[in-house]
């Protein structure tokens, strides 16, 4: 697997600029020849497919929901970055490239990094033009606000629905397309194979989701916009549709998987209250502002926490990083969560949980003005645990949020596959090891709006593509392939429910081996015993999954099962990943590679890398191949919270 | 944990073509602190092992924003909290030996088409017509060329924050998508950003609503009382007038 970054030569400042006008184009008239498939409507796919439509290019959008307007950004609360300066307080494109990288604890490529600094900016201007309603001053001017640790405010937001916002945004332009006729907007789709021919993307196989028909799409270009694939560990704050598969099946077809080890753990999210949970809720991590942290100090202590008196309880994070106190980085605070709870002096019923406690910032600011900040926060904490945080401590716990990892790409977006491009969550490109807050959404949508039509252009205007269409016979084979491969699924099902297991009570177990073992803090001795553990959680899906119903209709079973299918096959280089990386860094701890103080040791004399998987066959190990990261701007340094 | 033992009449249909009917379920031991979902993942779990075929049912965020969810619960889209979609009610506003009946949203304009599965695509081509600014990618002015009072910001995100889950069309008599249409109207109609094409607009998306077979307003109010997002009806005085205006006035 060759692995050539395609970063282009100049200063960094001038890379893009020198690479936009050195790409091919593809002129104007002509681009209504193309094809181009975008698999998700996410804020990367719904601004990649509105921007390539505006374009000329005829464009294909699939998803699973029954609208693009559903797709799981929706959800994103907190807000999205951009280098506008607008607040004076000395931020820049380099600042935002420089925090980025620092964030990504040095394990990005420095020229990605910094174009996506460089169009920061564009982004909230064409938001704003499509009638994004962000947060105003009372001058008028656009609002920005501090997130995750910055020193700088450079956030934009609107209320605590910004995800929603710039979806609604991005979808308003998809719509126009689809009124246009230049998108074809195919709904309750889901992809379930990639097509190569002669070596490039040339195409999908989808099932509709409602008939349960198989259907062939082909084109010039694929761009996967699927999301990330954070579901493996079955617990996680993403919606319940979000998957691998799609990733999955391009890696099996040889495209690169770029650190799937790197796996963001967010600290407050609501904790898990009986096995019957179906997801976790993510409380925003500006709660840590007024918050304070606490476990009792004797490990079993089960008072009421009002009972516990100052004394004997333990503000863990104060104690031990006296400068940052409770606004340390999300891995650390997360860790330590774990470590406490793993100390015995967990919280709650199920005493996964540590406190938040808001009773000084009440005392110091008054319960209106805490209100004030936090009052739909605490409403929704309230609708699902029952608890007001104004007269008792939250109780929080980590829980998997977002993936680092996922396809790799070239510096155009482009993966190992020629012809197939990722972006968004679902490529590894920018955030390195550890994602900063609100820096997703501007990721998706720089990808989306400002990065994916010139790389297509370039792509399209400097290959010879012949036509293809549905009968050629790698379409059929494929087509035959996802035939057989669901019949492969309803097979053990035959025989009726007796002594099999449903598609969910597998994907908890894999869910739980994830987290054990390969959550925030890993071993070499978890990370094999998992590894071993594998291979019979396979056997146990494949040979006793109870899938009630067929292929040939609506069957929401089915569907699970299919994706879980994928993510059982996907954790293993999920855990080889986190094996071969013995160093901490990022979001995730090492045990075997800690300072003398027990914090997070990283050791770029050895791992100084991008790891990327190839997959070598059925039942085969994957292989390890490494994009070395080089950096001449920035001098990476160790993180110190104390 | 507390727990309650429920009665559960659950509206079966197999697809769009064939009939549907309610049947009966009981469950057992529900923990008051489960979603209205999971209490529904609860049920599938137990058919499935019965070997019995799971309902349908739409989700996705499971946090109240993507608006994926929704049925009618005892006669209540959404159920009986207010400002609550479905997937963020819980179990413990309901009381042992309740009887619940869900079904799905039901409208002229949103054929089932499993179970509690509905297709509300009608929707999307009401946004189609003309619930956008029609700017390309790319050449926009800076966002802070043109000052907006924070007030307007905050009535066009109110209007904006609608989730989009037709439980406005489910729970109006005359089946009306006004609630839906009128938000999105008024978002762009109080923004700079969406004067330039506002008559358009509004002609555009209020013919489409007709033409997709939702209802006319008899101002009942119902759709405001299950909005989940607190969508205020004044919005739809805000569509009529937009509307009259662009009519008559040319
Ligand atoms: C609760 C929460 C809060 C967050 N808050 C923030 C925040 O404040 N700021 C920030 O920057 N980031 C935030 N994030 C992260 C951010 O929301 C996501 O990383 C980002 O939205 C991902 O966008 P995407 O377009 O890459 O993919 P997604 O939005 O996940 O979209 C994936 C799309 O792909 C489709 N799809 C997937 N597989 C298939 C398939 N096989 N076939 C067909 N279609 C498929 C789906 O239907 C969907 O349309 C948050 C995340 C969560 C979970
Ligand atoms: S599942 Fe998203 S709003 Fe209920």
């Amino acid at each position: 697997m060759e692995l050539n970054s395609r970063v282009p030569t100049g200063p960094l400042a001038e890379k893009w600029d020198n690479h936009c006008f050195a790409s091919k184009l593809v002129n104007p008239a002509n681009r209504r020849k193309f094809k181009i498939i975008v698999v998700g409507t996410g804020l990367a796919g719904a601004s990649a497919s509105a921007t390539l439509a505006e374009q000329g290019y005829q464009v294909t959008s699939i998803c699973i929901q029954d609208s693009p307007r559903r797709a799981h950004s929706i959800a994103a609360q907190g807000g999205i970055n951009a280098a506008k300066n607008y607040q004076n307080d000395g931020d820049s494109i380099h600042r935002l490239f420089y925090d980025t990288i620092k964030g990504g604890d040095f394990r990005s490529r420095e020229a990605n990094v910094y174009r996506l600094a460089q169009v920061s900016n564009n982004i909230i201007d064409q938001c704003v033009a499509q009638g994004v309603p962000f947060a105003r001053e009372y001058g008028g001017t656009l609002a920005n606000r501090s997130f995750g640790g910055a020193q700088v405010s450079r956030t934009f937001y609107a209320r605590g629905q910004t995800g929603q916002q710039l979806l609604l945004g991005a979808y308003s332009a998809l719509s126009r397309q689809i009124k246009s006729g230049k998108i074809t907007m195919l709904p309750r789709k889901e992809m379930m194979e990639l097509v190569l021919i002669d070596g490039r993307a040339r195409g999908i196989i989808s099932r509709d989701i409602i008939s349960g028909k198989l259907e062939t799409l082909t084109a010039d270009a694929v761009i996967l916009a699927t999301g990330g694939y954070g579901n493996a560990y079955f617990l996680s704050t993403n919606a319940m549709a979000s998957n691998v598969t799609a990733a999955w099946r391009a890696h099996k077809l040889g495209a690169g998987f770029a650190n799937p080890c790197y796996v963001q753990i967010h600290p407050t999210c609501i904790p898990v209250h009986g096995d019957y949970q179906s997801k976790l809720t993510l409380m925003s991590e500006s709660l840590r502002n007024d918050g304070r942290v606490w476990v009792p100090k004797t490990p079993g202590d089960k008072r009421r926490p009002a009972s516990i008196p100052e004394a004997e309880r333990d503000y863990y994070l104060e104690n031990k990083y006296p400068s940052f106190g409770n606004l340390v980085p999300r891995d650390v605070a997360s860790r330590n969560a774990k470590e406490q709870c793993d100390a015995g002096k967990g919280v709650g019923s199920t005493s996964l949980a540590v406190y938040l406690d808001f009773a000084e910032a009440i005392r110091r600011d008054g319960e209106a003005n805490i209100l004030k900040k936090y009052g739909n926060l605490f409403q929704m904490y309230e609708k699902i645990t029952d608890s007001n945080p104004l007269h008792e401590p939250m109780m929080i716990y980590p829980a998997v949020h977002y993936t680092m990892g996922g396809l790799w790409v070239d510096y155009n977006l482009m993966t190992t596959i020629p012809g197939l491009f990722a972006i968004g969550e679902c490529n590894f490109s920018d955030h390195g090891a550890n994602r900063l807050g609100a820096s997703a959404l501007m990721q998706g949508l720089a990808d989306g709006y400002f990065i994916i039509a010139n790389s297509i252009a370039g792509y399209l205007g400097s290959s010879d593509l012949k036509s293809v269409n549905t009968d050629h016979p790698q379409f059929l084979e494929s087509q035959k392939k996802v035939h057989d491969r669901i019949l492969k699924l309803l097979r053990s099902s035959e025989g009726g429910p007796e002594g099999k297991f449903t598609v969910d009570e597998i994907h908890k177990e894999l869910g739980l081996l994830l987290w054990d073992h390969c959550g925030m803090a890993r071993n070499k001795e978890g990370l094999e015993k998992a590894l071993a553990a594998l291979p019979a959680i396979q056997e146990k899906f494949w040979k006793k999954v109870y899938i009630p119903g067929s292929g040939n209709e609506l069957n929401q079973s089915l569907e699970r099962a299919g994706r879980v299918a994928d993510f059982l096959e996907f954790a293993e280089i999920l855990i080889h990943d986190a094996l071969a990386r013995e160093e901490s860094c990022g979001c995730h701890l090492r045990e075997e590679s800690q300072t003398e103080e027990h914090e997070a040791k990283r050791d770029d004399a050895n791992y100084s890398y991008v790891s990327v998987w190839e997959h070598q066959g059925e039942g085969k190990q994957p292989q390890l191949h490494k994009e070395p990261l080089t950096f001449t701007e920035v001098t990476p340094s160790q993180r110190s919270y104390k | 944990m507390k727990t309650i033992d429920l009665e559960l009449e659950i509206w079966r249909q197999k697809d769009t073509i064939t009939a549907g009917q309610f049947e009966n379920y009981t469950l057992k031991s529900i923990s008051t602190d489960m979603s209205f979902l999971e209490m529904l993942d609860v049920l599938n779990e137990k058919l499935t092992r019965e070997g019995k075929e799971p309902v349908a049912f739409d989700h996705d965020c499971r946090e109240g924003i993507c608006g994926t969810c929704g049925a009618v619960v005892n006669g209540i889209a959404h159920g009986p909290e207010p400002g609550t979609t479905l997937c963020q009610l819980h179990m413990r506003h309901f009381a042992s030996g309740d009887t619940l009946v869900i079904e799905p949203f039901r409208s002229r304009a949103f054929p089932v088409r499993k179970d509690l599965m509905v297709d509300r695509s009608a929707l999307d081509r009401i946004i189609q017509a003309g619930g956008y600014v029609s700017v390309n990618t790319g050449g926009t002015p800076d966002g802070n060329s043109t000052p907006i009072p924070s007030a307007t910001a905050e009535l066009a995100m109110d209007a904006a924050a609608c989730i989009g889950c037709g439980a406005c069309v489910a729970s109006c008599p005359n089946g009306a998508a006004m609630l839906f249409t009128g938000a999105k109207i008024s978002q762009l109609c109080l923004l700079p950003q969406g004067q330039p094409e506002r008559r358009e607009r509004a002609l555009a998306m209020v013919t489409t609503m007709d033409s997709e077979g939702f209802g006319n307003c008899t101002n009942e109010r119902e759709c405001e009382a299950v909005c989940p997002k607190g969508i205020s009806i004044s919005n739809i005085a805000r569509m009529n007038r937009e509307f009259v205006k662009a009519s008559f006035l040319g």
